[in-house]
Formats: structure tokens, sequence, C-alpha cells
């Protein structure tokens, strides 16, 4: 049963809201499939394939070399560590202060958390030499009495996106429980054993009400500390290193700026998909990019002054390999990566000071995207730029990156899509429960044919 | 013993390299730059002990030689006043070395005899204890190495042969320092005498601008070596409290 879009915000029943959004999830058209396939095949072919490759030939087929012995899996691994910062945390506050708007998005943006942390965990494995013992950075029991090294900023920071991971995992699935009761109801066949398992058995008595409230508040305060600790940690890997141009204490701040930046930028991004592939044009609306608008633009000026800082205390240490490490940012081999950094996280988003631009859609897609083509440059920077001017001038030198590299970045974008297509397809993207909070009851109207009874 | 003095004697211990107390020996090395001439004998001395692979011309084009000691050459002035200084560099066995500390898996640590040891079978390959050494002597193996027959026949026996995805560093020829202890053990758990062993490159040197031996021991060559008026250590300001102490050279 199709009902005419209006471009009225709102004007919905609640049994509207459950038959947009379990439409969206039983009814899958040739398109959906299309997408999946491409996504699946270009993970398969930029991003497994490369990867079983160099899993066999060594690490070699990356573009490693002596003194950039990091390259762009350690920036791709900041990078989507980043962009998973905004959903969580985002939908953490916001639930907290409590701001209406949230509701017709988080569930997307928390999606988004998830699996830009399974993606950077992958990462992860593609970093490092030899991810088959990668076990051996987790603290577990054993028969050598072997440990971790309890000292290492590595070893927080598996920690950190463990603890992450499992966090938002839990708070994505418990604020979804009711809305799996509800499509459970809605369903039937395969999907609805699925939902009845999901849904872990949920009745919608007072009590369950209470007790998911209660644990949902409770989940966001502690995430909200979380979220912030794991950026910083991650920073750490860097900070802690006495490298000049990472030795700074500004960087666990920086980082988590960055982190917020770009993954509201890339909230925008896939809110403005969403809102045009799922039909979802009378949730996500112009106030929800006015809003994030608005927050972009603050975060980017905190990251223009961090920026700044980070600037000012390489000069102002006075010494010659900071010197050397801040020339070579701002005018050496990197160099043009940097002023196109700045261009597009500092000076770009100086646009959304005018509110026509924060409600345009399109205009705000594509400052979203030059958000994060500048914020995966600044991880890159972070990591090549340092690494090629370091003490001994001998041993100077300069990384780029391989093929390989380049095909599994590529890849990493399709894997992150294909969850994302199988994930709308499972989760309701939309929080049903939610939505009809921020509604007004619905009259009571001339009896329509009844489609499946409410949650 | 109360909670707070067993918290407050880790903590001590902690702060010291390696948790020890005191180390067996102390290894160190002098490099005495006014007797140094360039000519390289360490590293290929080093390359044929240590079964380092020889990477081959195009790896050597993308910056992944592997040598545990080099010469760096450090150009002064303008042709044709031009001055060239040498300076060997090989790991310089930090007592407090940022490289420990990084490694999440312990891989690399400090051994009962001051030295920074490495631990090829545990290491991950995060090459983090690469980005962390501010004296980028650590290399890492981007791919499993060949040698062409019949050079695998001259392969050290007492070294191990590194894998694909580790990283390694000069060990201060640790199975010679081994070998010398056992040795020393057998007869008469004696200490290692002073010049009973020697690492490959100080054996090389042809000019003896290399001294190695344990500074515990202070009637050793090294201990006076290492007391020279012109020593220092590079980077010295970064309180990484190395092993290596440098000679300075002297113009004449």
């Amino acid at each position: 049963m199709h009902r005419p879009m209006t471009t009225e915000t709102f004007k919905l029943g609640y049994n509207d809201i459950h038959d947009d959004v379990v439409r969206s999830i039983v009814k899958t058209g040739p398109k959906y499939y299309i997408a999946l396939a491409t996504a699946g095949g270009v993970t398969l072919l930029c991003f497994f394939f490369p990867w079983s490759y160099q899993l066999y030939y060594g690490i070699g087929a990356a573009g490693m070399n002596h003194p950039g012995v990091w390259g762009t899996y350690l920036a791709s691994f900041i990078f989507w560590i980043g962009l998973s910062h905004s959903g969580t945390l985002l939908s953490c506050v916001l639930h907290l202060t409590n701001s209406s708007w949230r509701k017709a998005m988080y569930r997307s943006a928390e999606a988004m958390t998830l699996f830009s942390l399974v993606v950077a965990a992958t990462y992860v494995m593609v970093h490092v030499g030899r991810p088959w013992f990668i076990h051996w950075a987790v603290p577990y029991p054993n028969q050598m009495e072997l440990w971790p090294n309890f000292r290492s900023p590595l070893l927080f920071d598996v920690m950190a996106i463990a603890t992450y991971i499992t966090g938002s995992t839990i708070f994505i699935y418990m604020g979804s429980i009711p809305d799996f009761a509800a499509v459970r109801d809605r369903t039937s066949g395969w999907r609805n054993t699925m939902y009845t398992l999901l849904s872990l058995g949920w009745r919608g008595t007072d009590k369950e009400w209470h007790r998911l409230h209660w644990a949902y508040t409770f989940l966001a305060v502690l995430i909200i500390p979380l979220a912030v600790s794991v950026h910083s940690i991650v920073s750490w890997d860097f900070a802690m290193s006495i490298v000049p141009s990472l030795h700074q204490t500004i960087f666990a701040p920086y980082f988590v700026v960055g982190a917020i930046y770009s993954g509201t930028a890339g909230i925008v991004t896939v809110m403005f998909v969403l809102r045009k592939t799922m039909g979802f044009e009378q949730y996500i609306t112009k106030l929800h990019f006015d809003n994030l608008g608005k927050l972009l633009l603050v975060l980017s000026l905190i990251w223009t002054y961090i920026n700044g800082v980070e600037l000012f205390t390489a000069w102002y240490s006075g010494t010659s390999e900071e010197y050397e490490a801040l020339g070579y940012k701002l005018f050496g081999y990197y160099a043009w990566l940097y002023w196109e950094m700045i261009l597009f996280c500092a000076v770009a988003p100086m646009l959304m000071f005018s509110t026509r631009f924060r409600t345009s859609f399109v205009p705000m897609l594509i400052l979203s995207i030059a958000i994060n083509i500048g914020m995966y440059t600044e991880r890159f920077l972070i990591v090549a730029t340092s690494l090629s001017r370091q003490y001994l001038p001998d041993a100077w030198g300069t990384y780029v990156p391989s093929p390989v590299e380049i095909s599994i970045m590529v890849g990493s974008f399709a894997l992150f899509t294909t969850l994302f297509l199988i994930f709308v397809k499972i989760f309701p993207s939309v929080s049903m429960y939610e939505v009809k909070e921020t509604m007004a009851t619905p009259k009571m109207e001339p009896a329509a044919p009844a489609a499946g009874s409410p949650a | 013993m109360s909670l707070f003095s067993r918290f407050m004697d880790g903590w001590r211990k902690y702060r010291k390299p390696g948790y020890y107390d005191e180390f067996d020996y102390h290894w160190t090395m002098t490099i005495d730059l006014d007797k140094c001439t360039g000519c390289e004998a360490c590293v290929t001395a080093c390359q044929a002990e240590n079964n380092i692979p020889v990477v081959g011309e195009d790896e050597m084009a993308k910056g992944r030689e592997m040598q545990w000691i080099r010469i760096e050459r450090y150009w002064e002035g303008e042709y044709p006043n031009a001055k060239l200084s040498f300076i060997p560099m090989m790991c310089q066995h930090c007592d407090a070395a940022p490289c420990e500390t990084v490694c999440p898996v312990g891989a690399t640590y400090h051994n009962q005899d001051g030295l920074n040891a490495q631990i090829y079978n545990r290491c991950i390959g995060t090459r983090a204890c690469a980005v962390y050494c501010p004296y980028e002597v650590r290399y890492f193996n981007y791919y499993d190495h060949e040698w062409d027959s019949p050079l695998e026949q001259q392969l050290n026996p007492d070294v191990t042969v590194r894998g694909k995805g580790v990283m390694e560093k000069c060990t201060f020829c640790i199975q010679r320092i081994r070998q010398a202890k056992d040795v020393a053990k057998d007869d008469d758990r004696r200490r290692v005498q002073d010049g009973e062993m020697q690492p490959a490159c100080v054996q090389t040197c042809p000019t003896k601008a290399l001294v190695f031996g344990d500074r515990k021991d202070h009637e050793s060559q090294v201990y006076k070596s290492m007391n020279d008026p012109r020593n220092y250590r590079v980077l010295d300001e970064l309180n990484t409290d190395s092993s290596v102490f440098y000679l300075k050279k002297v113009d004449a």
C-alpha cells in the first residue's frame, strides 16, 4: 500500500511509519540487488583479492619502506575509527540532551559506527606484518604464561576498540528491540522466526519499557567517555612516540575532534543517501541537515584552531628537528596534500555560516564528502610527513602508496557499503517507536483497511 | 608487606630498564670517529654473520635496504671545500628504549645483559618499534627473502633466518655473547673476560675504531674508551640512555 509522498513533515499516522519501515525491509527491488552485487563484487575484487595477495607474498606488496614503515593502512584505520565516532557518540549525547530531532536518524548513525569499527578492525589485520598471530595482542591466559605488553599504547588501542565495538553493538541492539518486535508482528515465515529471536520476547509491557529506557540511558552515559577515550588512545599510538611533529600533547583532543568532525560529515552523507534511496523524505528533513550543519561548523572551527596550535607548538619548540618537520609539512613533498586538507576542512566549511547552504541537500552532500576527503588526507599526512623527516637526516625518505594499498582503500569503502546494505534489510533503519514519540497522537479517522496489528 | 609498599616496589622496578635491578653484564660499544674511514667492512661482516638478506636493486630503490649497521655520510660545506664525515649507525641498545614500551606483544625487551633483544617468533609486525626508534635502525622483512644458490650454503647456523612480516635489528651478535657466556660458565662459572668475544663488526674493523665490552668491568678497554673526553652519545637529549658511545672526530 503506497501512500503518496507529501513534503510536509510528520503528517503521518503511527501505522504509516510501520508500513514505511517494514516495506523498506521486506520489499526488495532489483535496484537493491544490483547495488548489493556491485558492492560485494568490488569488496571481493578490490579488498579481499589484493589482501590475499599481500598475505601470500608479504607486506612488501604495499608501498611502505624504511623511514615510512607506516602507510595508508594505518591512515585508513584512523579514518574508519574516526568515522565511527559520530554515530554512537552523537546519538548518546543527543539522547541525553533530549534532542528529538535525533530520533529519525540515530539508528543509521549507530550502524555507521558499528560498520566503521568492523572495517577499522579489519584494517588492523591488513596493517600488521603477521596477522595470523594478531591474537597475541589480546591478553588471554595461556600455558606459556606470556602476556602482552601492558605499557604499549597499541595494546591500549586493542582494548579500547574491543570495548567500543562491544558497547556500540549492545547499544544499537538494545535500542532496536521494540522495533524488532514491531517488525516481528508484521512479517511471516523465516523473517518472523528471525525477528522473534532478535526481539527477545518483547511484549511492550510497562515494565519492559521502563527497563529499556533505564538501560538505554545508562549505556548512553557509559558510551560517551568511551568514545572520547577510544580516539584519545588511537592518538597515543603517535603522541607517545618521540617522533618530531607527532610528540604533541594536543594530539588526543585533536584526534577526538577530528573523529567527530569526519563522523558527522559521514552521517550527512549517509543520511542523504538513505533519504533518496529508501524513501525517507518525511523523516529526514531540512531540520536535520540544518542542525548537523551547525554542528559541523563548530567542529570545523575547533579543528582549525587545533591545527593552528599544532603548527605553533612546533615553531615554539625551537628545535631543529621540529622546524624541519614543520617546513616539510608546509612546503615539502606532501605540501599540496596539506593545502588541499586546509581547503576542504577549514576553508570550505565556512560556507555553512549561511542557513541557505545548510538547508540545501546537494551542497551539503558535496561538502560532507569534501570534508571526509580532507580528513582522510589529514590522517595520511600525520603518518607520512612525520615519518619522512625524523631525527637523522641519513634516514629521511618519502613514502608513496602502492596500487595494492589504493585498491584496498577503495575496497574498504565497498566493504562498508556492503555491510550497510545488509544492515538496512535486517534492522529497521529508522527507530519507529522513537519517531512515534515525536508525533502528535493520530486522530481517529474513518476506518481504513487494516494492515496488521500495532506492536 | 602492605599493599602500598608492594605497589611502590613494583613501581620502582618498573622505572628501571627492563625491570632489572642490576644487569649481569652491561654490553657497550664505543666507536672512534677519528679512526673510522667509512670502509663499510663492518656492514659486510654484519651482513654475513647475521644472515641479513640482500634485498636486490628494486627493493633498494624502494628504500627497503637491510643493514643492521650502516655508515651514515654527512657533508659539510660546498665543493671544493666540502668535508665528509662518517658515522656508523646501528641499534644503540638504549636502556630507556622507546621501542620496548610500544611493542604490544613484548617482542622486543631488555635482557639481563642490558641488551635490547628482539624475539623474531613473537613479532607480529606492527612496525611501531621502527616508528618509535629515533635512530631508524630497525629493519622490516617485507618479503620472505631468498639467497641465490650457492649463497644459502653460507648462512650462519647460529642465527635465525627471519621470515616475512618480522622486524629485525642489530643484536650486538647475541649468538656470540651466548656462546662466550656458555664457555665461561663451563669453565668454572667464571665471568666472560674482556676481549673474549667480539661482534662481527668489531672483529672486522681494520682501523680498530669499534671497541666492544662489558661496561661493568672497569678494567675493560671499552670502559676506558667510553670515558674518553671526546665521548658523546647520538641524540642524548632524548634520554634514551644508549649503550653505544661515539668518540668525536677532532679536526686537526
